[in-house]
């Protein structure tokens, strides 16, 4: 028989949503296990999630001191193999901070921490971890003070032809507002983005805070179950 | 010893939210002749003499204490006393 597709979260000094996402794929019927920030080792793992929090206190940037933890090289060993991962909220900021997703996570517009649930709209993307139609939207909580996403104009385009952006702050309805959907300011709506390969996927919203139905729902599920059905397809 | 003071700015074109809080504050309290305000990081470094000081200290700023996909630095040698 084969085995259930193993997710690993690593924590790293101040994450605090390293329970959610455990939570969630123990409830979706996968394996996971915690990774401490300063193992090396990630055998055995499928997929990898860095959750969110507050990582080193936000010192100096938001993750810029998380990205040089002992497990940081071995997470971009593990991607460069084609290997999932996602990055939420504070694990975004991680990624772009070690270079692994392009742009970077400013304050918020309104220098105001904001958590509520949001609407996005889903893109068309090489995204790994999303297999919903494009024009999808999905309503997923945010809870963050860094997540202005910025990048040039010029990197805007090259992501926009290579189908790295995956998710955009929308209206209700999945249209955009002319003055920008994003409640923090974000660069174009841009909510969430991946590599190139489709197989790094970060985003400011909390999937994993939808997964469970008994508590607020269950939008954030596909963001799962996609990376583990195309996982075990593989192995299969 | 050795001792560098470092400035980190958001490079240009990169919105600074705190910064234009402070502008239109300022604007607000009558000071008609704000024109921008910008609002960055002030790293005091104190560094063992050795090879190429300035280099380590410039390689330290790219690493981890600035992020040159949005901002940028200067670098000032300081004699006085913190």
């Amino acid at each position: 028989m084969r085995r259930a597709v193993k997710f690993g979260v690593v924590i790293f000094p101040g994450s605090n949503c390293e329970q959610d996402v455990i939570h969630a794929t123990r409830l979706l019927g996968y394996q996971s296990e915690y990774i401490w920030h300063g193992d090396t080792d990630l055998r055995g793992f499928d997929a990898i999630v860095l959750p969110g929090g507050f990582s080193y206190g936000d010192y100096i940037r938001t993750g810029a001191v998380a990205r040089f933890s002992p497990v940081m090289a071995e997470v971009a060993r593990f991607a460069e193999k084609g290997g999932p991962v996602l990055g939420v909220c504070n694990g975004f900021q991680i990624l772009t901070e070690a270079h692994m997703l392009p742009g970077a996570l400013l304050r918020n517009r309104g220098l105001k921490f904001i958590c509520e649930t949001v609407p996005l709209r889903v893109e068309r993307s090489a995204c790994q971890w999303v297999d919903l139609a494009e024009g999808a939207v999905v309503n997923i909580p945010i809870n963050h003070n860094e997540g202005n996403y910025i990048c040039d104009a010029e990197t805007l385009a090259r992501m926009e032809d290579k189908g790295q952006i995956v998710l955009r702050y929308c209206e209700p309805d999945g249209t955009r507002a002319p003055g920008g959907s994003a409640p923090n300011g974000a660069f174009d709506d841009i909510a969430g983005v991946c590599n190139e390969r489709g197989n790094v996927f970060g985003l400011m919203p909390h999937p994993e805070r939808v997964c469970d139905a008994d508590a607020n729902g269950t939008d954030g599920r596909p963001f799962f179950t996609s990376i583990a059905a195309l996982l075990a397809g593989l192995a299969g | 010893m050795a001792r560098y003071e470092i400035f980190v700015t958001y490079k240009k074109g990169i919105f600074d939210p705190p910064g234009a809080t402070a502008e239109r504050a300022l604007a607000n309290l009558g000071y008609d002749e704000i024109e921008s305000v910008k609002i960055g990081k002030y790293i005091q470094l104190e560094v063992a003499d050795g090879p190429d000081a300035l280099g380590r200290v410039r390689e330290m700023c790219d690493k981890l204490l600035a992020n040159p996909v949005i901002e940028e630095y200067r670098i000032q040698a300081d004699e006085k006393d913190w």
